[in-house]
């Protein structure tokens, strides 16, 4: 050990003494944050977004063609900042749309892939085309990897979807009674060892909606928004909501548009 | 073919670092399926770095590795836009090889 | 496998014998321990394997985490301060088969490797290294906990 490290550790160990139980959970959290950063250098969805990257510009589906001409939203092929504006609406489907949907939308027009076929094989995270959206949902979510949140709220698509979306935040139902406001809608809330951000305002950098697309290291799988929702409401005892469904958008639009300002750290790397 | 790795490779002063992450599954054969079946061994076994054809790591490893194996070794010897090799060996040999330029 | 064979007449000694019978590959005979010894079930046998028992050394260093969120990826680095350090074995003392990982470190590299392991539960990371044919340890405790929901 290296003395300075032994220095630290001394200290730590002295305020210890000084105050029990808080500073015990004090120190854990240390250690958890301590462990959370050695984990940074080298995550593994780095390779996710390779892949991703790799299938976007390749050619593919009946139309054999690649997807470098799809819109997110900021014009045909801009990747940068699309992210960070998503969900948002898009005037050739009429309807607000968020990264993983629009997606498939390209994936439908662009290359001629069937998209009910495409819906169905979303949920499985991983294997066949539903791997190829979470690899390519990784690579587009980190091209704006640095930049702020800053979703659209000036159609009222948007709008409303903002308001749907606050409303199911609050719903309280299921067998257990809980909302998403259970778990997150509390300053300082946490559940064992991990911290619960607070989504009816901005929770900071990188947390939060600021932190999805995630590898998540306990099972070596590449979670984006739509399987973290997907897994919450399992969580809650809920039925799960079908993938890109209206329910998933308008708690987008509520978590993104809360965190406008928070700078995206996607990927990023958990439990 | 397996999935490429990710490797990237710094020069700073004299020293090289080199950090690679592998893709792949590094089952430890351990693990029951929900039939409760043992799901086979499926790992990295050997793992071979070397740079203008001179080894400069070898590792043996177990499914005791991380899934999605990361890796950092650092040497000297090399200039910027020298080229390192890795390659990996799996129990099943299947293997792996990709370089990276040094930055 | 014929050019293998061949390179593996070149070596010398025992393992030249088992290269050519095919039993062991040309990568391990240039290796420290045989692939068998990684199945062991003990620290100790772990040790023997590798050599014998290591002296405790303040100039070998197990970098690892005081508690770590997930014991599925436990970030691991062994830094050796001793000169001509050629081999570094990493262990996890109560995993069911406690040696992990063995880096073979040549002339011109640093002995400082990083790599990510798994561990059972919390227990002692057991770094052992070989520095001028002799074998060095350090120990560092790392508590496992699983931690919440997953967000």
């Amino acid at each position: 050990m290296r003395s300075s490290e032994a220095i630290r550790l001394a200290i730590l160990a002295g305020a210890l003494s000084a105050a029990a139980a808080a500073s015990a959970q004090g120190t854990t959290a240390e250690g958890i944050a301590k462990y959370r950063e050695m984990l940074q250098d080298g995550n593994p969805a780095d390779l996710f977004d390779m892949k991703g990257e790799e299938l976007w510009k390749q050619k593919r589906g009946p139309k054999a063609a690649t997807l470098e001409r799809c819109d997110l939203g900021k014009g045909p092929g801009v990747l940068a900042g699309a992210f960070t504006e998503l969900p948002r609406f898009f005037a050739d489907t009429g309807k607000v749309m968020d990264l993983e949907t629009r997606l498939i939308h390209c994936m439908v027009t662009i290359q001629g892939f069937n998209e009910s076929d495409l819906y169905k094989a979303a949920p499985s995270i991983g294997r066949g085309e539903g791997a190829n959206l979470v690899a390519m949902t990784t690579y587009l979510a980190t091209q704006s990897r640095g930049m702020r949140f800053n979703l659209p709220q000036n159609r009222p698509e948007e709008k409303n979807m903002y308001e749907v979306g606050k409303r199911l935040f609050f719903q309280r139902a299921g067998p257990h009674d809980f909302s998403c406001s259970s778990c997150h809608g509390v300053e300082g809330g946490r559940i064992r060892l991990q911290d619960l951000p607070l989504l009816t305002k901005n929770p900071g950098d990188g947390v939060g909606f600021a932190a999805w697309p995630a590898y998540r290291v306990s099972n070596g799988q590449m979670w984006t928004m739509q399987k973290r929702l997907n897994d919450c409401y399992r969580q809650q005892r809920f039925p799960e909501p079908k993938f890109g469904s209206d329910v998933t958008i308008a708690l987008g639009v509520y978590m993104g548009v809360n965190a406008k300002g928070a700078v995206s750290a996607v990927p990023t790397i958990k439990r | 073919m397996a999935d490429p790795m990710r490797i990237r490779a710094a020069l700073a002063g004299d020293e090289t670092t080199v950090r690679v992450l592998m893709a792949h599954i590094m089952e430890p054969g351990t693990r029951r399926d929900a039939a409760g079946a043992l799901i086979p061994a499926h790992f990295i076994q050997d793992v071979d770095a070397s740079h203008n054809g001179k080894s400069v790591l070898k590792a043996m490893w177990t499914g005791a590795v991380s899934q999605n194996p990361f890796l950092s070794f650092k040497f000297k010897g090399a200039a910027k836009g020298d080229k390192v090799v890795v390659k990996w060996v799996d129990n099943k040999r299947d293997t792996r090889t990709d370089e990276a330029t040094i930055a | 496998m014929k050019s293998t064979r061949r390179s593996a007449l070149k070596a010398t000694g025992a393992f030249a014998t088992l290269v050519s019978l095919g039993l062991v590959t040309q990568s391990q005979a240039q290796a420290a321990v045989d692939r068998a010894s990684f199945s062991v079930k003990t620290l100790d046998d772990a040790l023997k394997a590798i050599g014998g028992t290591p002296a405790n050394s303040d100039q070998v260093t197990v970098v690892s985490p005081d508690i770590a969120e997930n014991g599925a990826v436990v970030p691991v680095g062994v830094t050796s301060k001793l000169p001509n350090t050629t081999e570094i074995y990493i262990i996890i003392e109560k995993n069911p088969t406690p040696l992990a990982a063995a880096f073979m470190i040549p002339a011109g590299t640093a002995a400082d490797v990083q790599t990510r392991v798994k561990m059972g539960q919390s227990t002692n990371v057991v770094a052992v290294v070989k520095a001028d044919g002799k074998l060095f340890s350090a120990t560092k405790e790392t508590k496992v906990t699983l931690g919440g929901c997953g967000g």
